[in-house]
Order: C-alpha cells, then sequence, then structure tokens
C-alpha cells in the first residue's frame, strides 16, 4: 500500500475542534476540551494570535526516533505511515520521550502501570481505506488525509496559487528526513512553535553510527586484550622457569616498592 | 576495634533516618506511582533516577574493569591489593544501579522483555545488555572471594582457570557500557545544550569513567583503612593518582578540541544557568584535581590524595546530572528539581550500598594484604603500616596463575 499521509493547512483552519472530539471518540477517551497533548488528547488545538490554531499530534516520522530507540521494540512504523506503540512490550524506560524530536509521546504518570501515550494515525481505519476520523471531521478541510505523494504535489500547488498566502515552505518534507503529516503556514513556522532547527536527516542514524561500531570494538578488543594477556602472562612464565634469579630480581624490586610506599617517614 | 562511640550513633542515625525516608518514599512509588513519587514530566521525563542511580551508579563502578585490567591482563600484579575492593564495589554499584532501575522503571515488572525482546538498534537495548551481562561478570569475578571465606579452595582454583574469560568479558562490556551510556543522548542534538552535545559524548563518557573509576579506588582504600585500621597502599594508591590526571588530563583535551571544533567557545561566557553548572562541573572534576594531585607532595599524603579523588567524583557526579537533566532543560521549556521522594531514594540506596561495603569489607577476604591487626588508635588516625613487609607477604596466601588466591 503506498505511504499515507495527513495535510494540515493552518490558514485553512477555523478552530472548531473538531479534530479533537472525532479522535477522543474513535479512541474511546473522555469527551473534555484540552489544549494540549496529554495521555487523553493525541491532538490538541493551539492558539496563535490572529486567530491561528495550529494542531499538534505526532508527525508519524518516517524513521521515527522513537522506534529507533525503544530497547524491547514497542513502537512499529507500518507501511501506510502509522506508528504504533504496544504497550505489552514496554517497561517504562520512557526513552521515546526524551527521545521523540516533536516532544509528542505522552505518558501516564499518574497510573502504577503507566503507558505511553500518542496519536496512532487511525491505523485500523486506514487499513480499512479510510480516512483518519480527525480528517474526516475536519469541516473545512484544513485536516486532509491520502496519498503522500499526492498531497505534497497539492502542498506544493497551493503555494504556487496563492504565493503570498502561504511561506514558502511545507512542514514535515525533509524534518528528520520527512514525516507522514505535512503542515502548511502563512506564519513562519518558527512563529508558531514549531521546531524548525531540527535534523534534516533521520536521528536514528546518529546512534546507528555508535551502535555499528560495537561488533569491531568487540572483536579488536578482545584480540588486543587477550594478545596483551598472552604475552605479559608469557613473560612471566620464563621468569618463573628461569628461576632464582628472576624471582629474587622480583623479590627485591617489589621490596623497594613497599618501602618507598610507606607513609609517616616522613616522605 | 574501637571507634569513637559518638561518631558512630550519628552516622547510624543518619542512615537509620536515611532508610526510613527512603522506605516512605518507597511506599509513595509502589501505591502512587512515579507521578507521585517525582517531579518527572512529559518534558522532562528522566529525573534523578537514571542520572545519578544508573548513570553514576555504573560510572563509579568503573574501577573494577580499569582494576582487572591492570592486574590480569597488564599483569601488573603490584596492584593486585586493590582488585577485590574494585571489584567488590563494581558488583555492588551494579546491583544497585538494578534497584535504582526497579524504581525508575514506569513497569519494572516487564523488565526481562529486553532479554527476549530484541530492538539490536536501541541503545537502551544494549545497555540493558551489558548491565546483565556485566553484572552476572562481576560475579564470577567475584566469586572466589566468597568461596574462599567458606573454604572451597577446589572450586577457586577451577574459577581460577578460567577467569581470564571473564576478565576480557568485563573489560569489554564496560567499555561499551560506559560509553553507551553517553551514546544515550547522541540522539537529541536538538534538545541538549550546546555545551554538552557532541558526537563525542561516548568518548567522553568513557573517559570520565576510568579517572572516576581511578579516583574511586582511592576513595574506598582510604575510608576503609579509616573505619577498619588496615593500612594504606599508599605508593599504590600515588600511582592510581597519578593515572588519575594524566586520564583527566587527556578528558580536558578532548573537551578543548571539541568545543574548538564545533565552534562553542562563545557558550563559555555566556551569563547563563548551564554556564555556570558547565564551569562547576569542570573546574571541579577536572582542572582542580589535576593541579591538586598533579602534585608530587599532595600525592604523598593520604589526606591529600582523598580530597583530590573526592574531588573527581564529584565533579563527575556533577557531569552526569548534566548531561542528563540540567542540559535538556532549556529545550524543554521547564527546569527539574527532584522531589524529596527521589532524593530519599538515592539517599537510600547510596547508604544501602556503603552498609553491604562494610559488611563484605569486615566479613569476606577482601582486603587480601591487609596487615590488618593494626593498634587501636590506628583505627581513628591510620599510620603507615610499618610491618616488615617480607613478612607479611608470607602470611599472605600463594596465589594462582590468575592472581586468584588459591589454597595453601
Ligand atoms: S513524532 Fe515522535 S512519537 Fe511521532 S513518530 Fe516521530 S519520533 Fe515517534
Ligand atoms: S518507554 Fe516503553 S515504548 Fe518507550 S522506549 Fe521505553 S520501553 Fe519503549
Ligand atoms: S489520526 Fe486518528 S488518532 Fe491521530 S489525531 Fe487524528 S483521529 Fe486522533
Amino acid at each position: 500500500m503506498k505511504a499515507k499521509a495527513l495535510l494540515i493547512d493552518i490558514t485553512q483552519c477555523v478552530g472548531c475542534n473538531n479534530c479533537q472530539a472525532a479522535c477522543k471518540e474513535a479512541n474511546r477517551q473522555p469527551d473534555t476540551v484540552e489544549n494540549r497533548l496529554t495521555p487523553t488528547a493525541y491532538t490538541a488545538l493551539q492558539e496563535y494570535e490572529g486567530g491561528v490554531y495550529v494542531r499538534r499530534m505526532c508527525q508519524h516520522c518516517k524513521e521515527p526516533t522513537c522506534a529507533s530507540v525503544c530497547p524491547v521494540g514497542a513502537f512499529t512504523k507500518t507501511a501506510e505511515g502509522p506508528v504504533l506503540y504496544d504497550e505489552s512490550k514496554c517497561i517504562g524506560c520512557r526513552y521515546c520521550i526524551q527521545a521523540c524530536p516533536f516532544q509528542v509521546p505522552r505518558y501516564e504518570w499518574s497510573s502504577n502501570n503507566p503507558r505511553v501515550r500518542k496519536c496512532r494515525l487511525c491505523a485500523e481505519r486506514v487499513a480499512a481505506g479510510q480516512p483518519t476520523a480527525c480528517a474526516e471531521a475536519c469541516p473545512t478541510g484544513a485536516t486532509k488525509f491520502g496519498d503522500r505523494d499526492e498531497l505534497l504535489k497539492e502542498a506544493y500547488e497551493r503555494i504556487r496559487n496563492n504565493p503570498t498566502g502561504y511561506v514558502h515552505r511545507v512542514y514535515g518534507v525533509t524534518e528528520v528526513g520527512g514525516t507522514s503529516v505535512l503542515y502548511l503556514s502563512a506564519v513562519p513556522f518558527e512563529k508558531l512553535g514549531f521546531k524548525t532547527q531540527v535534523e534534516t536527516t533521520p536521528l536514528p542514524a546518529l546512534t546507528a553510527n555508535a551502535m555499528e561500531k560495537i561488533p569491531g570494538v568487540v572483536t579488536v578488543g578482545t584480540a588486543l586484550l587477550y594478545g596483551i594477556y598472552w604475552i605479559t602472562n608469557r613473560r612471566e612464565e620464563v621468569a618463573r622457569a628461569e628461576g632464582g634469579p628472576a624471582v629474587l630480581r622480583d623479590k627485591l624490586t617489589r621490596g623497594s616498592d613497599d618501602h618507598d610506599g610507606h607513609i609517616g617517614h616522613g616522605k | 576495634m574501637k571507634t569513637n562511640p559518638f561518631k558512630f550513633t550519628f552516622w547510624k542515625a543518619v542512615a537509620i533516618l536515611t532508610l526510613a525516608a527512603g522506605a516512605a518514599a518507597t511506599w509513595l512509588r509502589v501505591t502512587g506511582g512515579l507521578g507521585a513519587s517525582t517531579n518527572l514530566t512529559d518534558a522532562t521525563p528522566w529525573g534523578l533516577w537514571v542520572a545519578f542511580d544508573i548513570l553514576c551508579g555504573v560510572g563509579l563502578a568503573a574501577g573494577g574493569f580499569t582494576m582487572a585490567a591492570i592486574v590480569h591482563i597488564f599483569h601488573i600484579k603490584r596492584f593486585e591489593p586493590m582488585l577485590r575492593p574494585a571489584i567488590l564495589t563494581a558488583f555492588l554499584g551494579y546491583l544497585l544501579v538494578i534497584v535504582g532501575l526497579m524504581f525508575d522503571l514506569g513497569r519494572p515488572f516487564s523488565v526481562w522483555h529486553a532479554i527476549i525482546m530484541w530492538n539490536p538498534n536501541s541503545v537502551m537495548f544494549e545497555v540493558a545488555w551489558c548491565v546483565m551481562l556485566y553484572t552476572t561478570v562481576l560475579a564470577m569475578e567475584f566469586a572466589p572471594v566468597v568461596l574462599e571465606r567458606f573454604r572451597l579452595f577446589k572450586l577457586v582454583r577451577i574459577m581460577g582457570r578460567v577467569s581470564i574469560v571473564f576478565i576480557i568479558l568485563g573489560v569489554l562490556l564496560s567499555t561499551l557500557h560506559q560509553s553507551s551510556l553517553g551514546s544515550l543522548f547522541l540522539i537529541v542534538p536538538g534538545k541538549m545544550y550546546g555545551l554538552w552535545y557532541s558526537a563525542y559524548l561516548p568518548a567522553f563518557f568513557y573517559v570520565s569513567a576510568i579517572a572516576a573509576g581511578c579516583a574511586m579506588v582511592i576513595f574506598e582504600s582510604y575510608l576503609s583503612s579509616r573505619a577498619f585500621g588496615r593500612g594504606l597502599e599508599m605508593h599504590l594508591l600515588q600511582e592510581i593518582g597519578r593515572v588519575c590526571v594524566m586520564v583527566l588530563g587527556v578528558y580536558l583535551v578532548m573537551k578543548v578540541v571539541d568545543l574548538a571544533s564545533r565552534d562553542m567557545f562563545g557558550l563559555l561566557l555566556l551569563p547563563r544557568k548551564e554556564t555556570a553548572f558547565y564551569w562547576a562541573e569542570l573546574v571541579v572534576g577536572v582542572i582542580a584535581p589535576m593541579l591538586w594531585l598533579g602534585r608530587a607532595k599532595v600525592r604523598a599524603n593520604y589526606h591529600g590524595l582523598f580530597a583530590g579523588a573526592v574531588m573527581v567524583v564529584v565533579g563527575f557526579v556533577f557531569n552526569r546530572l548534566n548531561v542528563a537533566t540540567t542540559a535538556l532543560e532549556r529545550s524543554a521549556g521547564v527546569a527539574y528539581v527532584p522531589k524529596w521522594s527521589e532524593l530519599a531514594i538515592t539517599m537510600s540506596i547510596v547508604t544501602v550500598g556503603f552498609i553491604a561495603f562494610a559488611l563484605a569489607a569486615r566479613y569476606l577476604p577482601i582486603f587480601t594484604d591487609e596487615h590488618g591487626h593494626a593498634r587501636e588508635e590506628e583505627s581513628v588516625v591510620p599510620v603507615a603500616w610499618v610491618e616488615d613487609a617480607g613478612d607479611a607477604r608470607r602470611q599472605a596466601p600463594k596465589r594462582g596463575d590468575h592472581g586468584i588466591l588459591v589454597a595453601k
């Protein structure tokens, strides 16, 4: 299946909050209005000056950092795009929360068996060929669901057709190597709290570089350590085999060591 | 052994109070979860338990592999008296890291998942395996001490034959582990403050752990000499002090080169919290001990050595706390200050460590070259052991091929 995505056009959002309501219904969460991401709000509207509303949610990175850092593989990236979390694997190390470049995953801090919570890109609906609940509920088309390639084409077209109405950038194209949620905006992204300084290459490469060296360290290290051990051990054995003098020499040098080392002799 | 009775009750009282607070905090953790027992948030998901109990706990155990390598791989046998205390510290250190993990993990009873659910791309996965394997290796390295205590010399001899395998494995695992704790933070380039974020974090963690390991060897020798009235192996400690200075020197050069290559010198003078904290860790833990321990006269004095070791350890702890919390605060947008219960549990873990070390030192043959029938006053102010060194050596049990004690 082709990679899916959401295109969120901030200029078209009227702040009706239908997306959050639909999301909460689809995920069977309490029907309250929340204006920031929480364990019970996978998406939240943030209001900026001049009636600008920005939907926050998981970006569903192409190469998700959360999935690469999780020690037990609780995160998976599906072919259609959703990045999913499996609570039955999670050990609760919270590395995913620490590592996500967009500060998305939330934790159930007050629970005694806490889970990581975040948008699932309505994986079941997407797998069944339906749009996400939030896209379906959006009355203005500010959130649009579709094939990532096509949405990207459309995004650039919107900018071309209205060059003064948009900043000339689609957020999510290059950020950490590309994401499955794309944004269009009339206001510079950095003014809307977007992380515009994130790397343009996937972050997992950063640790992969370090991890790649491990087999080398292990093989070279074993050879080196054993080699040194063999040499020094051999030297000692030879000294021992040579008998008397060597042993005596050893004793003498050791003895002098001891004397040098004494404290309380005014040294 | 006679100790100052006031001091005795004082430290005992401190320990009891700490453990009581720890018990209360444990109750909070068990019943209320991480939310009730910590000040952690989604913006600051890692706190004191990661920064201290895990990063520092592992780092301060570095004396174990450093000493094992020196004695068994490089065959610099004169350091042998330091080996067992170092291995004991490392072993206890790792056991306590596991205790710390059980507090910190959100789902502690799923910790075994890492054994069967693999994500070899994850640094945390590597860390988990290193903790498991290295704790096992340390148990094997430490086993002869316990076996000796129960006079199972045949087993000791068998273990002696394969010990080199464990030693090499231990050195490798430590190398990987110390550096991979640094690698954990490679993934947050956009979040970590420029003074700390570096592609060389793994190397920094590794080198500073060696320095801290050396300092810990001095530290525990000093403390156990005060507690048990045993002599200090001054000539060895001096040498370790010198090695420590050299390692710190390497570390400092690496730091300077790194800041220069990333063009970050400007940050060193910005009037900010981060600047102050960065300088604090560098001055206390690197520059000051280098200048201090760099002088032979200071190293020849055991108080001087101890003071230097304390600086290195404090600076090291400061560094790990900074990397894991301070450096991430600015991007998180909130400051993290540990809750009382976090502190209580951390301090309880440290207290348990001290108690366990003291018990092991008293009841197990840890200090093999102990010339321990020290006079009473030595237990308060240790003076040099002045007995005939040759005589002492004759009393010490003979050593097997790998420096592990065998039956006489
Ligand atoms: S935005 Fe964060 S949580 Fe979502 S896929 Fe990317 S790394 Fe994972
Ligand atoms: S908290 Fe759970 S999902 Fe997140 S990285 Fe740790 S084990 Fe994986
Ligand atoms: S994609 Fe689904 S889970 Fe994600 S915000 Fe939209 S409705 Fe909620």
